[in-house]
């Protein structure tokens, strides 16, 4: 049994890309298989995660070595507790979508089935890859299969979404040559490409003016694939045109797995004493806090619901890095170190995969894109709107959700350095949340509809939507607010003590 | 200043061509209104990146590292191959996502009618959203 478990991270990256093969040769049969065998994949590779984690919590990190060859020449897959948690995180996400995906791409995109659920699952492997690779380059080659797909599916809709996906082709493409301009820098350095190997090698070099631009390299290059703020330009566009689906994966798991590929370099590659000699991480808090203010500010003034939750996820990105950044000082045990950034990558993922997946529930069933066409929505789609509010109450931050709890701990975490400033930006930023949440809940509960035109089908009948795409978002919404008492009973934290005792972070008991 | 000119820009001009073709390739893809002029200057700034790794890898006298019975005894050098291996896979990409960025210009073309951008912007504005 333990050997079998040992193959499992290979299988998790190769079995997707079989898939997507199979999908494309099924397609040409029959169209309707084509779902059938993503949901079997993702199945699989959920049951897969959850065993993965169980092992790595029991016994320790998994290292898979590809052939047979030793690492510092072979590619080497290790799992530890933080691609693990990762892990569950993005499979959990995509198995909703998938769910969500069956009538909602039958509506949009009809002709275009077979090749959306291939490049779908194409994504899905990319994004594991990163997840769980122990090879530097190769990490570079699974951001880029993963950031393809993703080029491809953003354009599925046409008309203005090609001129987004394109735009995110651009910058995207700049940022992973910065992220390979990073590896060749450190190659030069070191000569080798493993993580595990390179955090051996560098230390001699720390004082090299390399291996510092190196380290620039890296941070900028994902900094665009991330979407932090001076690099936030594609994103708005790109995840409002998306088809519904793809705008929760970009938004919950896609940026979120760039923070993963830049926790993994900025920890496992360069260590904790490196990054205590640049003032890197001081730099980032404060780039941070623009985000989150920017963000919420331009949240604020979008009339497209899409639109605000990107810009949303552009203030959300911030909130997650200026948690990394902290980390290094804050050492207390609920909140130290990691603590809060991880909660928050997992919280985004299903506040923003639910908040998204609503948004494109009203866009199927009447075509709503602006919030002041959502006049007595509450009435006509009752559960859907129930989802989003309890999915924009984590948003906002109200207890016992989701969102409150990682908010909390950054704030915590923010008073034990003694920075008030964050404080203060944190509640500033709550309150943004909550005018730009209110606004919208209020035309769907508060304004009725105008009578006369009722283009949108009679007054006042229930038009819910099917039930193939209601109850991933009530399921994403409810674990909003479970999460919320989850993490306050702070059962999973022993899972995120283990990353921080790797990287030497914060204090564990 | 002749001394610092020879051993920081000539002895390793390598790098200085490559980093001269990065922000040639930058350049073009920030100031270029013409979309397909944009993907030729990402290529340039992702073709500089080859040519910096593979620079990399080069040893003075070095030959192909093929090996055999014969070049095992004459003793010959051979060039770091890794580089040469790390960028293949790069090409590859590079030429995925040129596929893709080209097949994005068609259908904005077939959309729009244009492939400057200014224009198409500007037709996106006449359509509202």
């Amino acid at each position: 049994m333990t050997g079998f478990v040992e193959h499992l991270p290979i299988l998790t990256i190769v079995i997707p890309l079989f898939s997507a093969f199979t999908i494309l040769v099924a397609g040409w049969f029959n169209k309707k298989s084509c779902i059938f065998i993503f949901w079997l994949t993702l199945t699989a590779q959920f049951i897969m995660s959850f065993i993965i984690l169980r092992r790595v919590l029991i016994h320790g990190p998994i290292h898979y070595w590809l052939g047979g060859w030793k690492p510092p020449w072979g590619i080497e897959l290790v799992v530890d507790s933080l691609n693990a948690y990762i892990l569950i995180i993005l499979l959990f996400l995509s198995l909703a979508c998938a769910i969500y995906s069956k009538s909602n791409i039958e509506h949009e995109l009809p002709g275009k089935r077979v090749s959306f659920y291939t490049l779908f699952q194409l994504l899905i492997a990319g994004l594991c890859g990163v997840t769980l690779t122990g090879d530097i380059f190769n990490m570079f080659v699974f951001i880029e299969i993963f950031s393809i797909s993703a080029y491809a599916l953003i354009a599925a809709r046409g008309k203005i979404a090609l001129k987004a996906s394109f735009t995110y082709l651009i910058l995207g493409s700049i940022g992973t040559c910065f992220f390979i301009l990073g590896i060749g820098c450190l190659y030069s350095v070191t000569g080798s490409l493993n993580i595990h190997d390179l955090s051996l090698l560098l230390p001699p070099f720390y004082g090299n003016k390399v291996v510092k631009a190196a380290f620039v390299f890296f941070i900028v290059g994902l900094s665009i694939k991330m979407a932090l703020f001076p690099f936030h330009t594609w994103l708005p566009d790109a995840h409002a045109f998306a088809p519904a689906e793809i705008s929760a994966m970009l938004s919950g798991i896609m940026i979120e797995i760039s923070t993963y590929a830049f926790i993994r370099v900025s920890f496992s590659v360069f260590t904790l004493e490196f990054l205590k000699l640049l003032p890197v991480f001081d730099i980032l808090c404060w780039v941070a806090v623009a985000a989150i203010l920017m963000g919420s500010v331009m949240a604020i003034t979008q009339v497209n619901l899409k639109r605000m939750l990107a810009y949303s996820s552009v203030a959300n990105m911030g909130y997650i890095m200026l948690a990394v950044g902290i980390s290094l000082s804050a050492v207390e045990s609920p909140w130290g170190g990691l603590n809060p950034a991880l909660m928050h990558i997992a919280n985004h993922a299903l506040m923003k995969g639910c908040l998204f997946l609503a948004a494109g529930a009203f866009i199927y069933k009447a075509n709503l894109w602006h919030i002041t066409e959502f006049r007595g929505l509450a009435r006509k789609m009752p559960y859907t709107c129930a989802a989003f509010v309890l999915a924009a109450i984590s948003m906002i931050g109200i207890p016992p959700s989701a969102g409150f709890v990682s908010k909390l701990y950054i704030i915590l975490a923010s008073i034990e350095i003694k920075n008030y400033f964050f404080v203060a930006v944190l509640l500033i930023s709550s309150l943004l949340n909550l005018v730009y949440f209110w606004r919208v809940i209020e035309t769907m509960y508060m304004k009725h509809e105008e009578g006369g035109h009722s283009s949108h089908g009679s007054h006042g009948m229930r038009e819910e939507i099917p039930l193939g795409m209601l109850i991933p978002i009530l399921l994403l919404s409810s674990l909003c607010i479970v999460m919320g008492i989850v993490w306050l009973g702070k059962i999973p934290i022993p899972i995120l003590d283990q990353v921080n005792l790797m990287f030497g972070l914060g204090k564990v008991p | 200043m002749t001394e610092w000119l020879i051993s920081e820009i000539f002895a390793k001009y390598n790098y200085w061509i490559s980093i001269l073709l990065m922000l040639i390739g930058f350049y073009a893809v920030i100031t270029k209104e013409n979309l397909v002029k944009k993907i030729i200057g990402l290529n340039i700034f992702q073709t500089a990146i080859f040519l910096f790794y593979i620079s990399l890898g080069v040893v003075k006298k070095g030959t192909a590292p093929i090996v055999s019975d014969e070049t095992i005894l004459k003793g010959y050098q051979y060039v770091n191959p890794l580089p040469h291996v790390l960028i293949l896979t790069a090409i590859v990409v590079a030429v995925a996502t040129t596929a893709v960025a080209l097949s994005l210009i068609i259908r904005l073309y077939e959309e729009y009618g244009t492939i400057e951008e200014s224009e198409i912007l500007e037709a996106i504005k006449k359509e509202g959203r």
